[in-house]
């Protein structure tokens, strides 16, 4: 009736387990008491669950990327605590297969539940604002994608309290993730959990490249597209390109499973070593998904507070466009070790030497955009400054390991875990930082308080350094990665100083969370009355604070890169137009959450090889897509009186504020950059 | 949901419909080329070690007859977004198939082949 699933299957011999699972279930009851007390359950329905505004659905996307960066980072500090105490004879308190589960989880959850989730939030709040659109192509589409991502969450999580989870590691290699090796269902949450969130990832993709190519504002040519939305659109097309193959390479591992196939197995035929090659053809194109949307970020930042239009333009967009295909050039280098010859090391370790040239190219954009500006260190630029100085040094110890005989010596030490974390911190969270640091006003109306958020920047900061630089100094002394017990003495006190350090970095999270608080306390002093609290460039600085529903009353006419500056410059940035239109706007559907909802039931029946409820599961898709691809009732029109009831209300308030002319800047000049 | 009509809709133009003698010459060179195809095999005239070469080239001529001709693709201006997606697919099929057979092969080589003195007497 059941498949596999018993009541054994809850971890009661785990206290640490069982307190998490008190700890959330009495905090989830708190929180359910709290949203019926204050009845706010058809609020979150109509307004946010439903809802298919693409502002929407991308703070909702960040919403799940924070709490889930809280899950992870639990256990990067139950690791670091293992490690700091784990040395000769002490064990340490997490049992081998615990720890292996957590440093598995630890993985999984920051690439696929954190980064991801807030690079997919970050477009979808800020690139129709930027091309001047009203939504994305797709609007159900982006909201069954984020629901089908929510599926993958909640597998994650229930694995913690419902089986375990995979332990062999985020990319769960065959042999060790076959049946033979890992018996138990960890690997099918795992496979599953990816498989949804997958799905939901790569329509995104879809919808994104669609919205770019086919939405923008009329005059909007590609080369006048703000650069945050070119590594958008880059990365959205590494995503329908690279994400098929993880589709597939997992498919070929559950066939392996579910399916007595052996595809990846050691003997009739398979070849472990086929699944390490296609997964990193998907991931390493997926590093820099995650990355080129924060060097979108970085670069709008960058010209925003030096007051001065990007420093290179077209280089950055040619150097994005190039990342983008060398991308799928450089996967061996994450297994010289593996056993190819001269040949095929020296082609893959030159690659990766060369694509770290455009990157520096970028780099040195972004100094001389700062070079002669106006630099106002604000919390979005301290991220920036703190992302330029850690990520040379995380590209210069990657450029390091690319010699594969190099690589040999560090293959799998902690110097390898240093060098990501230099480069996936220093780059990815803190340009996500930097992005929500920059971009909240325009989602909520206010801006984030600047003390917190510099206090989160220097503790993360200075975390990162105390807790990554012990591991680079290990990786050379020999230390490899997800070591449970060490023999060594030695290694102790740098362990414990990394220990130290994700201490400080908890600091910063802290202060991230005091940050989020403080400024929702004090709304009414940071408010944002004129939609341009940094005196922005692009278009989604055009508009009030937060975007109205519709986003553009009348669609802008873009004639230069960087227009709404140009328009603030000629005095004509906030004129009123003589009469405003109907506007078509899609409507809301709750067939999004009905459809993750299935989805949970399917992934979760098809880990416990519970078959009945798999049919349910499946059979529920595809009739609540049947139902709602019949649904005629999809879309509305916003009466012109109601948009210029909301429009006349944003200009008397601008009047009020008297930001309606802002004065020009008289230096440094605007340049013509090649 | 299309939010400005305006700006897009000119893509829809042109290409995006062929005429009766574009259809008729697709239709007819798909013909010949499957015809071409079973006469490999089927006509007893072709050496074996050429069929499946020959089978390979016909094929590749039809995916690209039907891509022409019914899918319109080409170098006007309104297909120029999509023929610049084909040639990207392509692109990484070609790193993806080749890529691997390539590194797989080079491996393969390199490894160390089971004798009959290691594989474990049952």
């Amino acid at each position: 009736m059941f498949g596999k699933l018993t009541l054994d299957a809850i971890p009661y011999h785990e206290p640490i387990v069982m307190v998490t699972l008190a700890a959330v279930l009495l905090g989830g009851l708190a929180m359910l008491a709290a949203l019926t007390k204050f009845r706010l359950w058809g609020y979150l329905w109509k307004e946010w669950f439903t809802s298919v505004d693409h502002k929407k659905i991308g703070i909702m996307y960040i919403i799940v990327a924070l709490v889930m960066l809280l899950r992870g980072f639990a256990d990067a500090l139950m690791m670091r605590l293992q490690q700091a105490t784990a040395a000769a004879d002490s064990a340490g308190y997490l049992p081998p297969h615990h720890f292996d589960q957590v440093f598995t989880a630890h993985g999984v959850i920051m690439i696929f539940f954190v980064a991801m989730p807030l690079i997919t939030g970050l477009m979808n709040l800020v690139v129709p604002l930027q091309i001047g659109a009203r939504d994305v192509a797709y609007p159900f589409l982006n909201s069954l994608s984020f629901w089908l991502f929510l599926s993958g969450v909640f597998l994650v999580m229930v694995s913690l309290f419902v089986g375990d989870f995979a332990a062999t590691g985020w990319l769960a290699y065959p042999p060790l993730s076959g049946l033979d090796y890992s018996p138990t269902v960890g690997v099918d949450y795992y496979i599953w959990a990816l498989q949804l969130s997958g799905l939901g990832t790569t329509l995104s993709g879809i919808n994104f490249i669609v919205t770019i190519m086919k939405m923008r504002t009329p005059g909007m040519t590609l080369m006048k597209m703000p650069v945050f939305t070119w590594t958008a659109l880059v990365t959205n097309i590494l995503i329908v390109a690279a994400f098929p193959i993880l589709t597939v390479t997992l498919a070929l591992l559950t066939a392996d499973r579910y399916l007595g196939m052996h595809f990846f197995t050691n003997d009739l035929g398979g070849n472990a070593m086929m699944y390490v090659n296609l997964i990193w053809i998907w991931g390493h194109p997926e590093v820099y998904i995650l990355v080129l949307p924060c060097f979108g970020a970085y670069s709008e930042i960058v010209a925003t507070f030096s007051k001065k239009p990007l420093f290179g333009y077209k280089s950055m967009v040619y150097a994005t466009s190039a990342i983008g295909v060398l991308s799928f050039l450089v996967w061996l280098h994450h297994f010289f070790t593996m056993g190819s010859g001269a040949n095929v090391n020296a082609f893959f370790g030159i690659m990766t030497m060369i694509i770290s040239v455009p990157t520096g190219a970028k780099l040195f954009n972004w100094l001389f955009t700062m070079y002669r500006g106006r630099v106002e260190m604000t919390v979005p630029m301290l991220w920036t400054i703190g992302f330029m100085v850690t990520f040379v040094v995380g590209g210069v110890t990657g450029v390091l390991m690319a010699v594969p005989g190099a690589d040999f010596v560090l293959h799998n030490s902690v110097f390898l875990i240093a060098h990501f974390h230099n480069v996936i911190i220093g780059g990815v969270v803190f340009g996500c930082l930097a992005a929500i640091n920059y971009w909240f006003p325009k989602a909520f109306g206010f801006r984030l308080n600047e003390a917190w958020g510099k206090a989160s920047f220097w503790c993360w900061l200075v975390g990162f350094y105390v807790a990554f630089v012990p591991l680079y100094i290990l990786g050379l002394k020999g230390m490899t990665r997800r070591m449970n017990h060490y023999a060594n003495p030695d290694w102790q006190p740098y362990l414990i100083v990394a220990a130290i350090g994700a201490a400080i970095i908890a600091a910063g999270i802290f202060c991230i969370l005091v940050q989020f608080y403080v400024s929702v306390r004090d709304r009414k002093k940071l408010t944002d009355p004129s939609g341009d609290p940094w005196g922005g460039r692009t278009l989604e600085w055009s508009i009030s604070s937060p975007a109205p529903f519709y986003n553009f009353a009348t669609l802008p006419q873009v004639r230069e890169l960087d227009q709404f500056w140009e328009d603030k410059q000629n005095g004509v940035a906030y004129v009123q137009p003589a009469k405003y239109e109907d506007i078509h706007m899609p409507r809301n559907t709750g067939v999004g959450v009905v459809m993750g909802a299935f989805g949970t039931v399917l992934g979760f029946a098809l880990v416990w090889h519970i078959w009945w409820m798999a049919a349910i599961g499946l059979l529920g898709m595809i009739a609540s897509f049947i139902v709602r691809a019949y649904d005629r009732d999809v879309d509305y029109w916003v009466p012109a009186a109601e948009v210029e009831r909301i429009e006349r209300s944003r200009h008397a308030q601008l009047k009020q504020f008297q930001t309606t002319q802002v004065a020009p800047v008289a230096a440094p000049q605007r340049q013509k950059v090649a | 949901m299309s939010a400005h009509p305006s700006s897009h809709d000119a893509a829809h133009h042109d290409a995006a419909h062929g005429s009766t003698k574009s259809y008729l010459i697709g239709f007819v060179l798909s013909v010949v080329l499957t015809l071409a195809s079973f006469g490999v095999v089927m006509s007893g005239k072709v050496p074996h070690e050429l069929m499946m070469p020959g089978i390979i080239v016909f094929g590749v001529a039809q995916l690209i007859v039907q891509l022409v001709y019914f899918l319109h693709m080409g170098t006007s201006p309104s297909q120029r977004g999509n023929l610049a997606i084909m040639l990207f697919t392509l692109l990484i099929l070609a790193i993806v198939v080749v890529g691997s057979l390539w590194v797989l092969h080079n491996m393969n080589v390199n490894m160390m082949h089971p004798t009959s003195q290691m594989v474990p007497v049952e």
